[in-house]
């Protein structure tokens, strides 16, 4: 593997508190391997290098825990957000490349892209409709839902974990805009 | 909030879609081998229909996928919505479906 990425990374964001029932918390860093590919290539194998690749369109699918976890979060028709431990990524990013050889596709390492928060707490569904107007009933939204959105003026992917539960990315440059919005909005639910 | 039914992602905030125009539009082959007045007719004429529109719409702010609809002018109605490449629903029994 190439020595390329020698540069220490400053975290890009520090925790903020809303004093409130729901936390918005900034996640670490996280692999991230935005994999683009056309179903019918796919085939019925949908499990490459462990990710589950099955799910319908906007659902998330993982695998696996602690260092061994393997996300996948169905964006589109064609495009999967494959999440892994950080330390993990260049390895899963050579082993799917491998894995698919002989199938047009597009795989490149979005990790320092994105900024994630776990949006958690009671009423962390109002404070996430606070700038997304999309229905988060369970019903409409259930657990395992994963979409990109919109959060106020920025992009965002939401993904579902429990029912009080949700994680919420955005681009890095949006990041300080999203925390403000989130954090503003739990401090208003009291 | 308006919401679009996104043939891959259901129905969603009209502020996840952008707009592109009337839809079934083709491409000359071959744009040398036309007239000018055929060329900017291509470029520039467009039905601007009262009632019935088959436009394109992009779901930019969801799965990213373009599709067709079919948008009512004077109500601002969508009546269907249809994946690219598929031709245009017959108007009628759509408009009695809705
Ligand atoms: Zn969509």
């Amino acid at each position: 593997m190439l020595d390329v990425n020698l540069a220490s990374r400053a975290p890009a964001l520090a925790p903020r508190s809303s004093d409130a029932g729901v936390t918005v918390a900034p996640l670490g860093p996280q692999g991230r391997l935005s994999l683009r590919i056309k179903p019918a290539a796919l085939g019925d194998d949908t499990a490459i290098d462990g990710f589950d690749l099955s799910g319908p369109i906007n659902s998330r699918r993982s695998a696996g825990d602690g260092a061994a976890t393997r996300t996948a979060l169905r964006l589109g028709p064609d495009e999967w957000m494959l999440l892994c431990p950080a330390d993990d990524v260049e390895e899963r990013s050579e082993a799917l490349a491998a894995a698919l050889n002989d199938t047009a596709h597009s795989l490149v390492d979005v990790s320092h892209r994105d900024v994630s928060f776990v949006v958690a707490g009671a009423e962390a569904d109002s404070v996430i409709n606070a700038g997304c107007p999309i229905d988060l009933a369970l019903a409409a939204f259930p657990v395992g839902a994963a979409t990109r959105t919109l959060l106020g003026k920025a992009e965002i992917v939401l993904t579902r974990l429990a029912e009080d539960r949700f994680t919420v990315t955005s681009w890095r440059s949006f990041a300080p805009y999203v925390q403000g919005f989130l954090v503003e909005a739990a401090r208003h639910q009291l | 909030m308006l919401l679009i039914r996104c043939p891959y992602c259901g129905e969603r905030p009209e502020t996840e879609f952008h707009c592109g125009g009337e839809a079934h539009i083709a491409r000359p082959d071959t744009p040398a081998d036309i007239s000018d007045a055929d060329w900017g007719s291509f470029l520039y004429t467009r039905t601007n229909p009262k009632g019935l529109h088959a436009e394109r719409w992009l779901h930019a702010h969801g799965c990213g996928r373009w599709f067709n609809a079919l948008r009512d002018t004077v109500s601002d109605a969508f009546v269907t919505t249809y994946e690219m490449g598929t031709p245009r629903p017959d108007p009628i029994s759509e408009t009695a479906k809705a």
